[in-house]
């Protein structure tokens, strides 16, 4: 399997997926970080992944979404953003809309 | 290596040469920056469009010598 089919595999398997640097409880970098706050926050039912551990998807999941950097979220299949948009979207209200409409929260 | 803040703010404004760009030295280390860009030429983008056009800008150089840039876009 390439890269990119094990990329594909995890983005349309999961409902919501992040590519992190480090893990949710010690994230490495402080962009990994801001996003699983947002997450959290949102009480979202998330899958992440840590590059750290993988170089071949830390690779590969720059050129799977054209985007440069780590973070990177995905929702149902699609390349949402990195940490700075999730922020944005975040403050506009945007995520949480989004979850509610997909119903992504935790239950309970 | 670090870039300069004004190096930034060039390469941006020479790509999106209407462009309001307001670059921050988060750290003062030269290597953690904000930037806020502002141009007509947004309008209408999706964000990740938005933020990918300012990506193109600094020419691979995101992720790479440029670890850390906080982006911010918007249209005026």
């Amino acid at each position: 399997m390439s890269v990119n089919e094990r990329i594909d595999e995890i983005v349309k398997g999961n409902d919501v997926v992040l590519f992190m640097k480090g893990s949710p409880l010690f994230p490495q970098c402080g962009f990994s970080s801001k996003a699983i706050a947002i997450l959290d926050h949102l009480n979202v039912v998330y899958e992440s992944v840590d590059v750290l551990q993988d170089m071949e998807i830390r690779a590969g999941i720059k050129d799977y979404s054209d985007w440069p950097t780590i973070p990177q979220l995905y929702v149902k299949g699609e390349f949402l953003g990195g940490s700075d948009i999730m922020m944005e979207m975040y403050e506009a209200g945007e995520l949480q809309a989004i979850v509610d409409a997909e119903g992504l929260a935790k239950a309970g | 290596m670090a870039m300069h803040a004004h190096e930034i703010e060039e390469m941006i404004q020479a790509a999106l040469p209407d462009a309001f760009v307001e670059i921050t030295d988060l750290a003062g280390d030269g290597n953690h920056y904000a930037a806020r860009v502002v141009s007509e030429s947004f309008r209408g983008m999706p964000r990740v469009k938005q933020h990918k056009a300012v990506y193109d800008a600094l020419g691979g150089r995101m992720g790479g010598v440029l670890h850390a840039l906080q982006l911010t876009t918007a249209t005026p």
